[in-house]
């Protein structure tokens, strides 16, 4: 055990390999568990079962969709650009899995400690627009350049509010560091209490940013159809899928991280914490935040796309603009 | 027909060049069924609209003409399959006028109460779709909780949830009984009980009423030149309702109310919807309580159509429903015309949204709750 933990301290290669293998793993068991979730949630919601057939309440369910999928010829279709249609899966997928690798789990599980980690984070989560950008165009689809169009306006628009939200964290903690960010949360503060504003701002704009309900326009499947990703079938759209449900995941890491203190557990009771501990404490705050998500968009109808704009450029700038000033001041004085 | 195509393919103005054209349908989410339309795009906003039909078509009218009026009844069910009772009920209506049939009080009764319930559940499939259309899922499936009550109890007596032919020429085919009463007094209670319930989730959810409100308005001037009629009318503050202005069964004893709406736009007819239910419910509580006692069949002869023609009006979940015959002195109709609402509401849609966001053409589209078997007949 010791030689293994020598090697994995030792050389950074291997470190990296393992994590690699994890972080895939992480990720395709995110999209199962968060898919056979929002399915029995809302079903729950809509006063019914949700997957039942099977498996004890049909928790095999996602693996066979998986297997189906998998099964299933991928369709290029006749006037599409073959080698674009068939990347944005994978530009799609890939950064999501990269972003993986700055997430702390807890104060020892994590692949990459970078010193500039949630603007590393922030930028492999603004690729995932190209990859739509890219599906829409390739597939010769006129939904789906509209569900790309609108896509691009909306994640232009939504990213401010997210980075100028976050600042006013990083203003505070001085660092791009998760760790540190983390870190200074440990005591009784953590900054969903003296940030409200900026949390809450980053709570839209991250339901916006993952083109979830009530901001689902580029997917809007009563207006177009599914959107984007219109033409695609088999695990081309699984990877899309599981690339959504990351997504979701990275947001709402990037929340607990900034705002609900990481692995640190609840009311700064340290004794509650450690590094086993800490996983299963992040892991909490992650997946009630996305049960949050998952709530609002069963419940909410879709705005339409000028309310979506309006929503971000003249209330969430303007607001997280402020929160920032304040912020600033604040910080400057004390 | 097909007038959008001809012309996008001669413009020449180079302001409109880039424009394109979008097939929303036949097989498209919000068009509920086999309607295409295409739409004259100049970026999210649609220039032009040409509704096209016939992908649905069955002939019905033309059915009619082919059968003994009799052979043509079950059909009626099928035009409308949202709320299939009206038709029928129109259909044995006229045969009625034309014959010169009394029916027994008891079977009137009947025919009001099926009737009414089949409106509430007609509306619950058209608000449910139309909260679908705008993105909200859940809703429908609450409304359609409620609809399966209804549906449940319509199936004891009319042996079918869906294309009813319990209406017969002369009464009803069978009577109701004990269970039927005390289960509908049931479902009359829960479903009040989930009003609040819809205020909350639907009727008050801001988004909703953002996507809703000052959306696809239609003027009164407008709704009288396209001869719109039912909740599309009624949401533009007219309120005309058959079942009060040309009175028939015996709606005339009856106190309900006709509910308007005041700017004519998709909110208010989603309203106007809403607070049918609520007339919808007294109606059938009243009949309850008043349901008198007697044969729920007349006695009938057989019947030939004599010559010449009638027609008969009735207040179908969309609007006001005609039915025309001529008949010939046989017992198969010469001609039979059906006037259906949705028909004219459709009619309206390209002056209604032309120059309007898709989205905003999707949220007026379905608050006009269309069935496009209806129009395609």
């Amino acid at each position: 055990m010791d030689f293994i933990v020598d090697i994995i301290a030792k050389y950074s290669l291997v470190r990296m390999l393992i994590s690699f293998l994890l972080i895939i793993a992480i990720v395709m068991l995110n999209a199962i568990v968060m898919g056979y979730l929002e399915r029995k949630i809302c079903g729950r919601i809509q006063r019914r079962w949700g997957p039942m057939e099977v498996g004890f309440h049909g928790w095999m369910q996602m693996f066979l969709d998986g297997v189906k999928l998998l099964a299933k010829q991928l369709i290029v279709p006749r006037e599409a650009n073959p080698f674009l249609f068939r990347m944005a899966p994978l530009l799609c997928f890939t950064p999501v899995a990269m972003a993986f690798a700055v997430i702390p789990f807890s104060e020892s599980f994590y692949a990459m400690d970078l010193n500039i980690g949630l603007i590393y984070l922030l930028a492999m989560g603004s690729l995932n627009v190209f990859s739509i950008l890219i599906a829409g165009w390739s597939s010769n689809n006129k939904y789906s350049l509209f569900g790309a169009l609108r896509s691009v306006a909306q994640n232009v628009a939504y990213e401010i509010p997210i980075l100028l939200s976050l600042l006013a964290v990083v203003l505070v903690t001085t660092s791009f560091n998760f760790k540190e960010i983390v870190d200074y949360q440990s005591g009784l503060l953590s900054f969903w209490m003296c940030q409200p504003v900026a949390f809450i701002i980053f709570l839209i704009a991250g339901c916006a940013e993952t083109n979830r309900l009530p901001f689902d326009l580029p997917e809007a499947e009563s207006e177009l159809t599914a959107g984007y990703f219109t033409e695609y079938g088999g695990f081309s759209f699984g990877l899309f899928a599981i690339a959504e449900y990351g997504n979701l995941f990275i947001m709402s890491s990037v929340a607990t991280i900034m705002f609900l203190g990481g692995w640190n557990g609840p009311f700064g009771l340290d004794f509650y914490s450690g590094p086993i501990l800490g996983v299963f404490w992040f892991l909490l705050k992650v997946f009630i935040l996305m049960l949050i998500m998952i709530w609002v968009r069963w419940t909410y109808p879709r705005v339409r796309f000028d309310q979506l704009m309006n929503l971000s450029w003249k209330y969430l700038i303007p607001f997280s603009l402020i929160n920032l000033l304040i912020t600033a001041f604040i910080v400057k004085i004390i | 027909m097909g007038t959008l195509t001809t012309r996008f393919s001669t413009i020449q103005d180079p302001d409109e060049k880039h424009r394109f054209l979008l097939n929303m349908g036949p097989q498209h989410p919000c068009t509920h069924g086999v309607l295409r339309i295409v739409l004259e795009m100049d970026g999210e906003y649609a220039m032009g609209i040409d509704p096209i039909l016939g992908y649905g078509h069955r002939m019905h009218e033309k059915m009619a003409e082919c059968r003994p009026w009799s052979g043509f009844y079950p059909n009626t069910g099928r035009i409308d399959y949202g709320g299939a009772i009206p038709y029928n009920h129109g259909y044995c209506a006229l045969i009625e006028r034309m014959a010169g049939i009394e029916v027994p009080e008891r079977a009137e009764y009947i025919r009001v109460i099926t009737v009414e319930l089949n409106r509430i559940s007609s509306h619950f499939l058209g608000v449910g779709a139309y909260v679908i259309d705008l993105g909200a899922f859940t809703p429908i499936l609450y409304m359609f909780d409620d609809r399966e009550d209804i549906l449940d109890a319509l199936e004891d007596i009319t042996g079918s949830r869906l294309t009813y032919c319990h209406h017969r020429v002369g009464g009803v085919s069978k009577d109701i009984d004990d269970v039927f009463i005390r289960r509908t007094r049931a479902l009359i209670k829960t479903i009040r009980s989930r009003f609040d319930m819809y205020d909350r989730l639907v009727t008050g959810n801001i988004i909703f009423q953002k996507r809703t409100k000052d959306v696809g308005i239609i003027p009164v001037e407008m709704a009288r030149r396209y001869g719109a009629t039912g909740p599309v009318l009624r949401g533009s503050g007219i309120g005309f309702d058959i079942r009060k202005n040309e009175p028939y069964s015996v709606y005339p004893e009856f106190d309900f109310d006709i509910p308007t709406g005041e700017n004519g736009d998709a909110f208010d007819r989603y309203m106007v919807r809403m607070l049918e239910l609520e007339q919808s419910l007294r109606i059938i509580e009243q009949a309850l309580d008043k349901l008198p006692d007697g044969p729920v069949m007349a006695k009938v002869k057989r019947i030939k159509l004599q010559p010449g023609d009638c027609s008969f009006s009735v207040e179908a979940a969309r609007g006001m429903l005609t039915y025309y015959l001529v008949g010939d002195g046989t017992n198969v109709p010469y001609k039979l015309k059906i006037r259906v609402p949705s028909y004219s509401n459709l009619s309206l849609l390209e002056e209604l949204c032309k120059g309007s966001l898709i989205a905003d053409l999707v949220s007026a589209m379905g608050s006009l709750d269309l069935i496009i078997p209806e129009i395609d007949r």
